[in-house]
């Protein structure tokens, strides 16, 4: 029957590359490191193409009926799911090796393979010349191989297994210069404030055990559905375990700050796992386990809230950033916060429809930073950039591009997914009103960074008389194109909200304009207003009088600082968090217990092992005539014992010893 | 005269004179200081246990205890060799043959 899906294929192959190229890239060619490691994510991109067009819904109905493949030929359908062992069978529990490939996963792997596959071609001119180019693709594919496994996993263990080992990659390629100490200190900061949303994520899975006795997402989807009335206080808890291992991935808020850090990778790795594919897990994860969220309003609300305010957090910090690449990375969080605030307001297939578009025009947009950083000889501050349009043409085209679609303007895709997310915010109660403003704000500001962004790099004239920019290869110009490409079509999948339809089956359906076409028509029109604004005034503030960046700084020194330190967040928590953990360590842990209690036990014990060594050492003496004499000593009563008859001496002094049968 | 001769010494002298060898050589093994006369303390043991062997095997008319008094003398002459070559080694070594200032095994 499905014969012809072979869904293991899609991890496996990235897997392979990985194995070939950690084992033996060292001394392989480097054209056939090359080969292997963009064969694996495009075979990957096939498979996953192929099991598309192997699906029911998304043949024209006329076909199906057309036998068009060898005899036996059948269409699958969705969800397809494939289970390829147990795991753990215990009692009443049962976990399986099991993929699943319905609707939400298919978007996700496409993009996942698609892009990984064009970013994989972007880092072959990008890293041309390090050293560790073999490491660099086997790790690259090593996350890919995580990433397609969290993706397709049928149940939460699954998932966790892709989760951690994604973290895994990210820490890998966030030091991949480990010898630089800013990146090993990143890559750890990243995998520790991630091990603290995996905590939640285990606490949750363990609730789902106790309450549900599985793991499986389709059982606990069929159990909830069951009994429709449960929405207890578990289900929030569970819940909200939940969404703290996302906000842990997705770098939301209270644990974002390990993103911004992670920019010290490569810049292709920012592109791929820290904005494109690993940060969306966590919306993929809630939208994944959605039934949860649907019972507890609590949770959903709690979503909405936290997405909304990472978004306008995130995107205020961005503001004052002068790294090229911490302002896509803070836009990144705001972005992310987005698909938060989709998700809170139940409109999972518009987060999921975000997540895409976002991939696309951030993917590009970090890529093309890399391209200007690569131009640049590495510089990555902007106030060194400035008139860059003209010696880097094709990075500035479709650098544009990718502006003009984060600030969403149509017909780029930012906009439609954006504007999905607005409208569904809107229409969800008293609460979604608030949502939906600042939502507009974080537009609003959004357009003025990301137009500050490229004013201050491509417009103007160079501020940098050292520079000497050249344009990229074209290994790494093409990605660019085609994600360009991407996103100014990438929206129009949700033209008569198709892309709503075909994720409803998984993630439930999309709000409709119940209230009609005019609500939406005037909050996209609107939504469009504020951006351009947005665009107006960094235009003002960076083509036209470029004075009056510094006079507004000035004129408000406090919140400049507020912003340009990022409120303080890193400081807070060093002091908050940080420090108290390192003073228990290093006093209590360290020196109480670690010192004077383990320590302690184990000097006393080598002390009591030296004290009687020392005693019987002195038996030791070296005199053999000592020795003979304790030999004599002890054999004289040996054959005390051996010659007199213990037994009746003892007798006749009155004492019996405790003998049988007496 | 006759009766005198003729009659075999019991057992019981042997034993007590071999259990008076054995006491006096382990009591010069353990108060004597000079090396050679320790040496022959550990012989006078020996044949102390080789004079009972002897008397037993006599006494039960079986071989095996004249049999075990030759090994006992092939082993005593092996370790004579070697013990006196040590003894000539330790004396060139340390121009002394006192035992108490031979006590190289002290930790």
């Amino acid at each position: 029957m499905s014969g012809y899906l072979h869904l293991w294929l899609i991890p496996l192959l990235p897997l392979a590359g990985f194995l070939i190229n950690g084992l033996l890239g060292r001394r392989l060619p480097k054209a056939l490191v090359t080969t292997v490691a963009l064969l694996a994510p495009l075979a990957a991109f096939g498979v996953v193409v192929t099991a598309c067009l192997s699906l029911n819904p998304l043949v024209p109905p006329a076909c199906v009926s057309i036998p068009c493949g060898p005899p036996g030929w059948v269409y699958n359908s969705l969800p397809h799911v494939q289970t390829l062992g147990t795991w753990i069978n215990v009692g009443t529990l049962r976990i399986d090796f099991s993929f699943v490939l319905d609707q939400l996963s298919l978007v996700m792997l496409l993009v996942i393979t698609g892009v990984g596959f064009l970013i994989h071609i972007y880092s072959v001119g990008y890293m041309a010349h390090d050293e560790g180019y073999a490491r660099y693709f086997s790790y690259l594919n090593l996350f890919l191989f995580f990433m397609t496994t969290l993706v397709l996993a049928g149940n939460a263990l699954v998932m966790f297994v892709g989760w951690e080992g994604v973290g895994l990659a990210s820490y890998l390629l966030i030091g991949f210069w480990f010898n630089k100490t800013s990146a090993a200190e990143a890559g750890k900061k990243a995998f520790i404030v991630n091990r603290i949303g995996d905590v939640g994520f285990l606490i949750g899975m363990f609730l789902l055990l106790a309450n549900f006795g599985t793991l499986t997402f389709s059982e606990i989807a069929t159990k909830l559905d069951a009994n429709p009335a449960w929405m207890g206080g578990v289900l929030t808890a569970t819940a909200l375990c939940l969404l703290l291992g996302a906000t842990g991935k997705s770098a939301q808020l209270p644990l974002y700050i390990w993103l911004p850090d992670a920019m010290e990778g490569p810049t292709p790795v920012s592109a791929l796992i820290h904005a494109a594919t690993m940060v969306t897990a966590g919306v993929y994860m809630i939208a994944r386990t959605h039934v949860l969220f649907d019972h507890s309003p609590f949770a959903l609300g709690t979503v909405a809230v936290i997405g909304a305010a990472t978004a306008l957090f995130a995107a205020t910090i961005g503001l004052v950033q002068n790294d090229i690449k911490r302002v896509l990375a803070y836009s990144t969080i705001s972005q992310l916060g987005y698909m938060f605030l989709g998700c809170g307001v139940a409109a999972y297939s518009a987060a999921i429809f975000h997540l895409m578009t976002h991939a696309f025009f951030k993917a590009l947009l970090f890529l093309a930073a890399g391209s200007v950083i690569h131009g640049l000889g590495g510089e990555q501050d902007l106030r060194k950039m400035g008139g860059l349009r003209k010696k880097l043409p094709v990075t500035f085209a479709t650098m544009t591009m990718g502006v003009i679609a984060i600030a969403g303007i149509p017909p780029f895709a930012g906009f439609f997914s954006k504007d999905a997310i607005l409208f569904a915010a809107f229409t969800h109660g008293t609460l979604g009103k608030a949502l939906w403003f600042v939502g507009l704000v974080t537009a609003a500001l959004t357009a003025f960074y990301m137009f500050r962004l490229w004013y201050l790099t491509f417009m103007g004239e160079s501020r940098n008389p050292d520079a000497h920019p050249h344009e990229s290869p074209w290994s790494m110009l093409a990605p660019l194109v085609i994600l360009a490409v991407l996103s100014l079509c990438g929206g129009w999948v949700a033209q008569g909200g198709r892309i709503y339809a075909f994720l409803a089956p998984a993630t439930g359906a999309h709000p409709e304009a119940a209230s009609g076409d005019r609500l939406e028509g005037i909050l996209s029109i609107l939504a469009v207003a504020v951006a351009a604004l947005g665009w107006y005034i960094a235009r003002m503030f960076y083509k036209e009088k470029t004075e009056r960046p510094a006079q507004l700084a000035a004129a408000m020194p406090a919140s400049y600082k507020l912003l340009a330190n990022k409120y303080y967040v890193d400081e807070f928590y060093g002091a908050t968090v940080v420090k108290p953990l390192m003073v228990t360590s290093t006093y209590f842990l360290g020196w109480v217990v670690d010192k004077a209690i383990l320590g302690g036990a184990a000097w006393l014990l080598g002390g009591i092992a030296t004290f009687c060594g020392a005693l019987l050492a002195r038996w030791q003496s070296g005199n053999i005539r000592s020795y003979a004499a304790w030999l004599a000593a002890g054999a004289a009563v040996l054959l005390l014992f051996i010659v007199v008859p213990w037994a009746s001496v003892l007798a006749t002094l009155g004492i019996h010893l405790n003998m049988a049968g007496r | 005269m006759n009766s005198f001769f003729s009659q075999e010494v019991p057992l019981v002298f042997y034993l007590l004179l071999s259990a008076v060898l054995f006491a006096l050589g382990i009591l010069g093994f353990l108060i004597k200081r000079n090396l050679i006369t320790v040496f022959m303390s550990i012989e006078l043991m020996l044949n102390a246990v080789n004079l009972s062997f002897v008397a037993f095997a006599h006494e039960w008319h079986q071989v095996r205890g004249q049999i075990f008094v030759f090994f006992v003398m092939m082993v005593a002459a092996a370790e004579a060799a070697v013990g006196l070559a040590i003894i000539i080694a330790v004396f060139r070594a340390r121009a002394t043959l006192a035992v108490d200032r031979i006590d190289l095994m002290k930790l």
